[in-house]
């Protein structure tokens, strides 16, 4: 019924405009006001977030269709508007509205004006564009000669308003400074009060007028007027000093109750102007003698006449107490104050304990009577069921410490904590304060007695606290210099992640302490325990460190023996570093070698002389894979098999199963892959070869590794043969000192191998595609020495004529970049007084390189110009420029200007340093970098990401466990940054640490970058370029980046 | 200052949001429901107030609806709660007997309420009488121009016998429709408790 009278409504608008107001009709009316409640009651009574999604929708449309129609009266808008305010609450978007909403408070009477302010205020925020479109009607209506009207506009403008529109209505707000009535007044006030928020300098000049405000014959402007100098004298209190005796005397007048009654608050005489009034005197009298005397007397009132048990007169004499300590002292009044803060203490009420306490940790510091006084009751704060308070009380402890010896203190609290009473989280929060307390005790009795017992605690969470105790306890030393006497050590109780303590603890375990397991951790290790098969082999590492004491937990097979099956070992148990708690993964012991059988067979692949040919080492690997297939052990490997089945638990022959899993699924890949070798080196199948081939087909437990292994094969380099990827990834020195590129161009160089050609396709860096061919064959030639040693980038053109051509490349030394022009004389005649020189740079320390200098270029052959950069300042893009000059047949002078990027990578270096130095360096390091990344494929992306992080950031692989990689590189000349990557799923956790806080920003950039391309490489893996071009992902990789 | 209100139900439901600081949108959301789950996982004998991110919040929960405000390091924390105290005195005085229904289906008055409360995040005016003076201003004119279009309660109705609550279906969303005096928690600080509000707002 209401529909169709609505619908007739709509169909005569200009009628219904007329009337509506007037005398509408009751029908309509009625339909429109129950619209938003007919909404309400739709979405109470649906059940399901998508049914509410679903009619919020469908609602929006509607209202879309009804506030853009043109029939819409504003009535109707008004109504709509409000619906729209509520949709926004729930979550929705209804910008469309906005708009409207604007043109609401322009357009509507008063009411619908009013609605109209009031989604503006909702809808919009102060930087947005549509609000400029509100100045003029902001304007209009402060002239209005309407109360209301005036009311609304000065509302919205403190509320939100452009900055750069404050000079419009500025003028309009200060002429209500006068206005004949108190509501207006007050509104301009605070009107003025909000800009002078969002932009102090544009209402400077009117400080004068605000003073007349603070002396306004009403009260509440008056007040208003406070929010403004409390504001003022925040920033500079000595400019209102002045003003003092004005605040002390409005105060004395609010204390004895001069005010009108309207302003008391449940009897209590304007408590917000009170404590608005304390603030301002606390500031003022702050550390002044002269201005806080003249406060004494109106402070010691306050605090006499808030007696009355009310929470409102807790609340300022809370602030009276603040203010007391803040400004110049009065025992008198600071031993008031400490009586009331006992008031707050002892009270009942949560709330004001609560503000006890903290005010007690502020006070304490002046007076350590006050602790002791209140003992019992903080102690008895202990076991409050609020952990806020608990935290609060602990931090008390160490005031206690003045009066009475910390041996009776942790007498006491070892009293307590033998208690049954209290919750084991108070306890290990006792045990946190008795350890903050031992470093300053004379005797330790109690404290080993506490020790003792403690250790053996079945609750993991106390023993891992006294743990922390117990070496800390055998190390008083250094326990005293990090818990100083001095100090508060609140931090170190409330600072959940104990970061202060990192570099502490690490050193400490690496001295054989106990590691500390976070509590997801330990839930973890509990879960874990009864399950047949994890997939977080080092959570449950975590329970053997609990049966064996000291023993590291470390189950990790470390990178560092050669043999270093640590990867395939890891990959095959979805091993997990974890990182959060690696200052516990460190032990005295180091890393237990071997964990698993099948690490195990590899350890015996280890002796294998390195005389040995390939061949024989493959069929060992061979041979041993088969042996860990059939779990043909010998006894020394049964051993291991029982240590590891009690490290791992259930993790014994399950493992073979889920690693012939994993392998089924990547082998017809490597198949693929190997049938593309042979075709590819189809005229080279050597013996080799063959073996290589059957080897990588053969064998289903062969993984990435294989996939490499083929490549080095390939390129025929002896020595790498020996190392399985995980041995060349990680501590094989001779690799990743020398990045593969330089391997290759070794071999290239050395022995005239088959695959010479096949190699120069693969590791072609990225340029070389773009580079001319004439570059390519000068490359080999031009190449200095030094270009075998060290890594390089490509040689890129930078300028050239007719005569010479320029060209340059990076060399990566170790201790700087060496920037190398080439320049190469295309003509017949030689060129003389060739000069090279490069603009200084501010950036860069450029040291131009001796034997550079010869003058002469003879035709058609190179001359090297090197200079070594170093960089003096962080940045992120830089320039070098230069130019080279020469004559040709002594006639005329020629000049060529070039210049090239260098971008902050060039300066990156890998830090060769060990998986436990990189566990000690990542607690030192306090600037922290996270960011999840997406992979396609997870598992097998680690060590091949890796690899292409490696070669193209230069990073130092310093471990692989399982599914996490760390990364280790330098910033030259010292800036060391640490990378952890964890493959989750199909995500990638990167997190860097660094000491230098802009580091780790920019290399998480690059390596999103790298590992966007690599994903696009993975994307198109199957794509008729990976058979075509390489069979080395690698130069996929490069290929990518340049297509990217 | 105040840098946000927020009111919301028992189940998560935001009834009324004001914001002080320009914050984006997004931000918004993330910060409403991260506070909402906060709070609401606290335990009714716990204290008022939370530190949270660089905030402090100060909350309480009347009936089935919660009152939160973030304010700032140097706010007194005490008279924030007292400032949610005369907003609902504000609110149950404008209302009569106020309840959630009353703030759900006329959330603009609870927001123009607060607006004459509150302005810029501080409080501007303390005297509910001349707050409220204000608001029966502006909904005069309402009055005047197009008629009453809503009728105060009048105290003398049975309690919870509330218009809304019959055409309310129950649902496990449906907000509790009790006045917020009735569930507040009994402090003995405020002698001045919903019995000596109603008497002397009744009328």
């Amino acid at each position: 019924m209401s529909d169709i009278v609505e619908k007739t409504l709509t169909a005569l608008p200009g009628l219904f405009l007329q009337n509506q107001s007037v005398s509408g009709p009751a029908a309509a009316k009625a339909s429109f006001s129950s619209r938003l409640g007919g909404l309400v009651r739709g979405i109470t009574a649906l059940t399901s977030k998508h049914e509410e999604e679903k009619l919020i929708q469908q609602e929006l449309n509607n209202l879309k269709a009804t506030v853009s129609a043109p029939t819409t009266t504003l009535k109707m808008m008004k109504e709509c508007m409000v619906r729209l305010i509520y949709c926004e609450m729930l979550g929705y978007d209804a910008s469309f509205g906005y708009i409207h909403a604007i043109k609401l408070a322009q357009q509507g009477n008063l009411l619908e004006k009013r609605v109209g302010y009031l989604a503006v205020s909702l809808f919009l925020h102060e930087s947005h564009e549509l609000l400029l479109l509100l100045v003029n009607t902001v304007v209009k209506d402060l002239q209005s000669t309407n109360l209301v009207e005036v009311c609304m506009a000065l509302t919205i403008v403190s509320q939100i308003f452009p900055r750069e529109m404050i000079p419009a209505v500025l003028p309009l707000i200060e002429d209500k400074l006068q206005h004949s009535k108190e509501i207006i007044r007050r509104k301009a006030v605070l009107a003025l009060y909000k800009f002078y928020l969002i932009a102090p300098n544009q209402v400077q000049h009117i400080h004068i007028k605000f003073r007349k405000a603070l002396c306004d014959r009403d009260v509440g402007v008056m007040a208003a007027s406070l929010h403004i100098y409390l504001r003022m004298i925040k920033e500079n209190s000595s400019a209102y000093k002045d003003l003092t005796g004005s605040f002390v005397t409005i105060l004395k007048q609010v204390v004895g109750g001069k005010l009108p009654v309207d302003f008391n608050y449940h009897s209590v005489p304007a408590p917000w102007l009170q404590i608005q009034l304390l603030r301002i005197l606390g500031l003022l009298g702050k550390d002044d003698q002269r201005t806080s005397e003249l406060m004494y007397d109106v402070l010691d009132e306050s605090l006499r006449r808030a007696e009355l048990n009310h929470n409102v007169t807790y609340a300022i004499l809370f602030e009276c107490v603040h203010t007391v300590y803040s400004v110049y002292p009065k025992s008198e009044l600071l031993e008031k104050a400490a009586k009331c803060i006992g008031r707050f203490v002892l009270s009942p009420k949560i709330n004001l304990k609560y503000l006890g306490l903290k005010a007690l940790t502020y006070v304490i510091q002046q007076d350590p009577t006050l602790a002791l006084q209140h003992q019992m009751t903080i102690i008895e704060c202990l076991d409050h069921p609020d952990p806020i308070i608990k935290r609060e009380v602990l931090g008390e402890y160490s005031y206690l410490l003045d009066k009475e010896t910390p041996e009776e203190v942790i007498t006491k609290l070892y009293k307590l904590l033998r208690s049954d009473s209290i919750s084991s989280e108070t306890k290990a929060w006792i045990i946190a304060a008795v350890t903050k307390l031992t470093p300053q005790a004379h005797s330790s009795n109690i404290v080993e007695r506490l020790i003792q017992e403690f250790t053996t605690s079945l609750d993991t969470c106390l023993r891992q606290h006294a743990f922390e105790l117990k070496h800390l306890h055998e190390n008083v030393k250094f326990m005293k210099g990090l818990l100083p006497v001095d100090k508060s050590c609140e931090d170190m109780v409330v600072d959940a992640s104990l970061s202060f303590l990192d570099g502490f603890v690490a050193e400490e375990l690496s001295q054989g302490a106990a590691p500390y397991k976070p509590h997801h951790q330990r839930q973890e290790e509990k879960l874990s325990q009864g399950k047949v098969l994890s997939f977080e082999p080092y959570g449950l590492s975590f329970s053997s460190s609990g049966f064996s004491g000291r023993q590291s937990p470390a189950g990790i097979s470390l990178g560092s023996d050669i043999s270093g099956n640590s990867t395939e070992t890891g990959l095959k148990e979805t091993n997990s570093l974890k990182l959060e708690g690696i200052k516990k993964l460190w032990g005295k012991e180091g890393y237990l070698p071997k964990k698993e059988s099948k690490t195990g067979d590899e350890t015996e692949a280890l002796p294998v002389p390195q005389e040995n040919i390939i061949m024989e080492n493959v069929d060992q690997i061979i041979t041993k894979n088969d042996q860990s297939q059939a779990l043909t052990q010998s006894k020394e490997e049964k051993e291991k098999q029982l240590l590891a089945s009690s490290l791992f638990v259930g993790l014994g022959s399950e493992s073979t199963i889920s690693l012939l899993g994993k392998a089924d699924t990547l082998s017809h890949k490597f198949r693929r892959k190997s049938k593309v070798k042979e075709t590819k080196s189809g005229q080279t199948t050597t013996a080799e070869n063959v073996t290589r081939s059957s080897f990588s087909s053969s064998s289903n437990v062969t993984y990435e590794e294989d996939y490499y292994l083929d490549n080095f094969q390939d390129r025929g380099d002896k020595e790498i043969k020996k190392f399985s990827l995980n041995s060349e990834l990680l501590d094989s020195e001779s690799l990743t000192e020398l990045p593969l590129i330089e391997k290759i161009s070794n071999c290239r160089l050395s022995t005239p191998s088959l695959f010479a050609v096949n190699n120069m396709e693969v590791f072609h860096p990225p340029q070389s595609t773009a580079a001319s061919v004439a570059n390519e064959i000068s490359l080999a030639s031009s190449l200095l020495e030094e270009t075998t040693e060290h890594m390089h980038s490509d040689l890129m053109e930078v300028c050239h004529n007719e005569t010479i051509s320029v060209s340059s490349y990076k060399i990566w030394k170790d201790e700087c970049l060496l920037m190398v022009w080439s320049v190469f004389n295309k003509s017949a005649s030689e060129l003389k007084s060739a000069n090279l020189e490069i603009a200084p740079a501010e950036n860069f320390k450029i040291t131009e390189q001796p034997g550079c200098c010869l003058p002469v270029i003879e035709a058609e052959s190179t001359r090297n110009f090197q200079y070594s950069v170093q960089m003096e300042k962080p940045f992120t893009e830089g320039n070098l420029s230069g130019f080279i000059n020469y004559q040709v047949m002594d006639t005329h002078s020629v000049q060529l200007e070039f210049s090239v990027n260098l971008s902050l990578l060039d300066f990156i270096r890998p830090l060769k340093i060990s998986t436990e130095d990189f566990g000690k360096l990542w607690l030192s390091f306090a600037n922290d970098v996270k960011q999840n990344v997406k992979m396609s494929e997870s598992q097998a992306a680690l060590p091949s990401t890796l690899k292409a992080l490696q070669q193209e950031l230069r990073l130092h692989v310093v471990d692989i466990i399982g599914n996490e990689g760390l990364l280790a590189c330098q910033l030259l000349p010292s800036i060391p940054c640490l990378l952890h990557f964890r493959v989750h799923g199909d995500m990638l956790a990167l997190w860097f640490r660094s000491s230098c806080s802009t580091l780790p920003d920019y290399l998480l950039y690059q390596c999103q970058k790298i590992i966007f391309h690599y994903r696009l490489l993975q994307d198109i893996e199957y794509n008729s370029l990976w058979y075509t071009v390489s069979p080395c992902c690698l130069s996929i990789l490069c290929i990518a980046i340049c297509i990217c | 200052m105040m840098r946000f209100m927020l009111l919301f139900s028992r189940q998560g439901k935001l009834r009324l949001q004001k914001w002080y600081l320009a914050t984006s949108d997004k931000e918004r959301k993330k910060m409403v429901r991260e506070l909402m789950q906060v709070v609401l996982a606290r335990k009714p004998k716990m204290c008022s107030f939370l530190e949270w991110r660089d905030l402090k919040v100060v909350y309480k929960r009347y009936a089935s609806l919660y009152f939160c405000c973030a304010i700032e390091g140097q706010d007194n924390e005490l008279i924030t709660l007292e400032l949610i105290h005369r907003y609902v005195e504000l609110l149950d005085k404008y209302f009569g007997s106020v309840c959630e229904l009353d703030i759900i289906f006329n959330f603009e008055k609870a927001y123009f309420i607060l607006d004459e409360f509150l302005m810029g995040g501080d409080v501007q005016d303390t005297s509910k009488k001349s707050v409220l003076k204000a608001i029966e201003q502006a909904d005069l004119l309402q009055e005047v121009r197009a008629g009453p279009v809503r009728k105060r309660r009048k105290r003398t109705k049975a309690k919870g016998a509330l218009p809304t609550l019959d055409t309310l279906p129950a649902g496990p969303s449906c907000p509790f429709p009790t006045s917020l005096w009735r569930l507040a928690p009994k402090a003995p600080g405020w002698p001045a408790g919903p019995q000596a509000l109603t008497a002397r707002g009744g009328r």
